[in-house]
């Protein structure tokens, strides 16, 4: 009984940590799906979020849903800034011209934002706007961080939904992922539709940072680096492209990487997280929802 | 022995029936056309045929061998060469080097023999040199033998593709729409190439073209496609008056 | 020999660099800092070039490159402590083992993911040198000596002027040989356009394989000089900076030249090193703030690369496309 107790707790930590997760891997491959361009920087906007969060909770004092929908647009802001400045001009180069400024740019926010002048190189511990309090559940214990952190992504999750299946911009970004210039012979704005995929997801990535940080309230402007790649890889593991996919991975990612850490040994932990995108990229690169594709 | 027997093949995209239990064949020294209006599965037979794409179903005969589930980089020492619907030439190489690759990919010399710039591997170089020139002066291409491929007018660089294909020494030659995008002139330059070629080289040859005018003078024989089935088949004579082909075609232009 | 006979312009520029260096370390003009600063950079630009064959030639991104890099160092520190090696002449059995080493790990992860596509390639190769990071930082559960993440110590001082001239000039003599055979062009044309390369009978699985592979084995003998001549090993430098480091070298020098990525890395050390002792230390952390941006613009502007756009015959390696 104890053991099915621990089990679940765990199984709870790990969806604590795959929503997170699966919030990040939404701005991923929403953006690979109209730009078929892994953006490197996403991690990083990520961090960016959880920093902003930090000064308008620790600064400012802000309530809650405030920091929430600041932190939204500061990170959808950051996330349009970067389109325009570092990705729309290569739009027509080789593919590896943009996955090289990809990398350029995740290197430059991380060292631009380490600078003493700008954020801190240093860890900031993360002040909770709110206590920590504990459900006892007899099997399992839930916290309210927990509990946010389900209820805003679950919010979040729907909200995407809708604007994605129910609205017009959403079929735009759809007809766009499918193909560019088919979409624009529709009369879609291409530019436009781009630019506003890469704000919606990179607001999902903000909302990912002050739930992180709510969860793991240790900041540090290299923290979006192993969450970024992990969250990738739950998108592959989906099946890159697709939103459902992005949520299905973010949670078998969260949940396999709280028990490698809980069962097996937490330094493994990450090494296990690429063993499966290796057997992910070997067996089923399409990822689960994915349809299988021919070579040529 | 026929140069190319394709028995009942089958090919779907998730969906899309792209070839329908199709089944042909082409004699040796033969030269028979594909025809068939956009999206009939012309260019989707050719990637059967060289392994590109894995068959649902069905038989592909190469002089007897059969082919079916090749790795995609053995046709061409099979003796089949193909040139692109949109050119794949290489092109940060010359136009020289262009026509060396596929000599060299049947030259056995292996990397230890390139490092120690071995005797084999000095003669199997010169040889590939050596035929690479020849082939670009059948072709009128010598002058430029230098230059990166990328540099090259756009008829020229469709004829450095057909010297490419030949360099590999096919018996079959697949063309995929040779004539795209050029103008009478070009046109007729091609025809005669290509005429030039099947004789110069005794090759089978397989084309698929729009240009009726260049596929009707060029072909011995005639298979329609469409909807990835076969709908007809016989000499350009017979094709031009059959009634299914001409319905297939319907508001196309079909003039010769 | 013939193998040497194309080369012959190579090795006279070979032979008096090193003689000038030679003359330039004895006369004591220069410290023993800058000394190993000059073989250090000789270092960086055989890892380099192992990359210019993985990615510059053959258009494969690896974002992975300082693990192969990585384990070759290790691997021969292992081996010379474990041999107690302590002189030149029994550490090139050594060097050739960690370079072997390197390129087995290369040509096993290469088999599964080589097939993958540029971006895909690119986390896969990612994800890999954060697991040998990872792996490196708790390599002393394995095996105590090799320190984890207080690091390898203790490693003796083999790595000298000369054997790093030896080692470079053969190994660049052997690529430069692959480079120029058949194995090259089909290197090129797998960059150009893979499924043309595939339909005139090039096996592009086992010559991306082999590029992958030899310039695993670059890395890793590169690593056993590294090891060598600065005594110490830790984990943290190997990590993606430095492969991002490689990848600088190799897109500055201008992918597919051997020349450019010989001169690029000499100025690309230079450069960096050459901040370390210009600027005040506080300054010093703005170079990972302005390298991505001079890599984003030199993407936009000059994706080819800034030093050789063709190939150079400067010294003797390099020929026409």
């Amino acid at each position: 009984m104890e053991l099915l107790g621990y089990i679940l707790q765990q199984l709870v930590n790990g969806l604590q940590l795959g929503a997170v997760y699966a919030l990040i891997a939404l701005g991923y491959t929403m953006v690979y799906g109209v730009l078929r361009l892994i953006n490197f920087a996403h991690g990083d906007i990520f961090m960016f979020g959880s920093f902003v969060a930090y000064y308008l909770i620790a600064k400012w004092q802000m309530p809650l849903p405030l920091v929430f929908m600041i932190t939204m647009a500061a990170t959808a802001l950051l996330g349009l800034a970067v389109e325009k400045v570092a990705y729309k001009p290569l739009r027509a180069a080789p593919r590896i011209s943009l996955l090289i400024t990809a990398v350029g740019v995740s290197l430059f926010l991380e060292y631009f934002l380490s600078l003493n002048a700008i954020f801190t190189p240093n860890y900031i511990a993360f002040p909770r706007p709110f206590e920590v309090v504990d459900y006892d559940l007899s099997l399992v214990a839930i916290t309210n961080i927990q509990l946010i952190i389900f209820s805003v992504t679950t919010a979040s999750l729907l909200l995407l939904y809708l604007l994605v299946y129910k609205t017009k911009h959403g079929r735009a970004m759809r007809a766009v992922s499918h193909d560019h210039e088919t979409a624009a012979l529709m009369g879609i704005n291409v530019d436009a539709t781009i630019s506003f995929t890469f704000m919606i997801g990179t607001a999902l990535a903000g909302i990912g940072g002050i739930l992180y940080a709510f969860a793991y309230p240790q900041i540090n402007v290299f923290m979006g680096i192993m969450p970024g790649i992990k969250s990738f890889i739950a998108a592959v593991l989906g099946g890159i492209g697709l939103v459902h996919g992005a949520v299905l991975g973010g949670i078998v990612i969260g949940v396999s990487e709280v028990c490698v850490s809980a069962f097996l040994s937490s330094t493994l932990r990450d090494a296990v997280i690429f063993v499966i995108l290796l057997l992910v990229l070997l067996l089923r690169p399409s990822g689960f929802f994915g349809k299988r594709r021919e070579k040529v | 022995m026929k140069a190319l027997e394709v028995t009942g093949l089958v090919k779907s995209f998730g969906g899309v029936q792209a070839v329908d239990h199709l089944s042909f064949s082409v004699e040796e020294h033969e030269t028979v056309g594909m025809i068939g209006p956009n999206g009939a599965g012309k260019t989707t037979v050719f990637n059967l045929i060289t392994g590109f794409y894995r068959p649902d179903a069905g038989r592909v005969e190469l002089f007897g061998k059969n082919i079916t589930r090749i790795e995609p980089f053995r046709p061409a020492s099979l003796g089949v060469a193909r040139t692109f619907q949109n050119l794949r030439l290489f092109r940060s190489l010359s136009v020289a080097k262009n026509v060396m690759v596929p000599v060299l990919a049947r030259s056995g010399y292996g990397p230890i023999a390139a490092v120690f710039e071995a005797a084999e591997y000095r003669r199997a170089e010169r040889a590939a040199e050596e035929k690479a020139m020849d082939l670009l002066a059948y072709f009128r291409l010598s002058h430029k033998a230098d230059q990166p491929a990328s540099s090259l007018p756009y008829g020229e660089q469709r004829r450095l593709e057909l010297a490419r294909a030949l360099a590999s020494e096919p018996r079959l030659l697949l063309v995929d729409e040779p004539g795209a995008g050029m103008n009478p002139r070009e046109i007729g330059e091609l025809l005669g190439d290509i005429r030039r070629i099947k004789e110069g080289f005794g090759l089978t040859i397989l084309i698929i073209e729009h240009q009726m005018g260049l596929i009707m003078n060029l072909s011995d024989r005639l298979v329609v496609l469409d909807f990835g089935q076969k709908i007809a088949e016989g000499t350009p004579a017979a094709i031009r008056k059959d009634p299914r082909v001409i319905e297939a075609y319907l508001g196309d232009e079909f003039t010769c | 020999m013939s193998f040497l006979r194309g080369a012959r312009r190579f090795l006279l520029v070979s032979a008096v660099a090193y003689i000038l260096v030679k003359a330039l370390f004895l006369s004591g003009a220069v410290t023993e800092y800058i000394q190993q600063i000059v073989l250090f950079s000789l270092i960086v630009i055989l890892a380099s070039l192992g990359l210019n064959v993985i990615y510059g030639y053959t258009g494969q991104f690896s974002l992975g490159h300082a693990a192969f890099y990585g384990i070759g160092a290790y691997a021969s520190a292992y081996l010379t402590h474990l041999f107690a090696v302590e002189s030149p002449l029994p550490f090139i059995p050594v060097l050739a083992c960690a370079g072997l080493f390197s390129a087995l790990t290369g040509y096993l992860i290469g088999m599964p993911i080589l097939r993958l596509r540029d971006d895909f390639l690119a986390i896969a190769t990612l994800g890999f040198g954060i697991l040998v990071k990872v792996l490196l930082d708790n390599s002393d559960r394995l095996i105590e000596v090799l320190g984890g993440s207080r690091g390898f110590v203790g490693i003796p001082r083999i790595t000298n002027l000369e054997l790093v001239f030896a080692v470079m000039v053969f190994l660049v003599l052997v690529t430069r040989n692959l480079i120029f055979s058949k194995y090259g062009l089909f290197w090129q044309c797998i960059k150009d356009d893979e499924l043309a390369s595939i339909a005139f009978g090039i096996d592009t699985a086992r010559m991306k394989s082999m590029a992958f592979t030899h310039g695993c084995f670059l890395a890793g003998v590169a690593g056993g000089l590294y090891a060598h001549l600065y005594t110490f090993l830790h984990p943290s430098n190997f990590d993606f900076l430095k492969s991002v480091d490689f990848l600088i070298i190799v897109i500055v020098g201008g992918m597919g030249s051997i020349t450019g990525t010989i001169i690029a890395g000499l100025l690309w050390v230079g450069f960096i090193e050459g901040l370390r002792i210009a600027l005040p230390s506080g300054m010093l952390e703005l170079r990972w703030v302005f390298i991505p941006l001079f890599l984003i613009i030199l993407m936009m502007v000059r994706p080819r690369g800034l030093i050789a756009q063709k190939e150079s015959r400067l010294l003797g390696i390099d020929r026409a496309p």
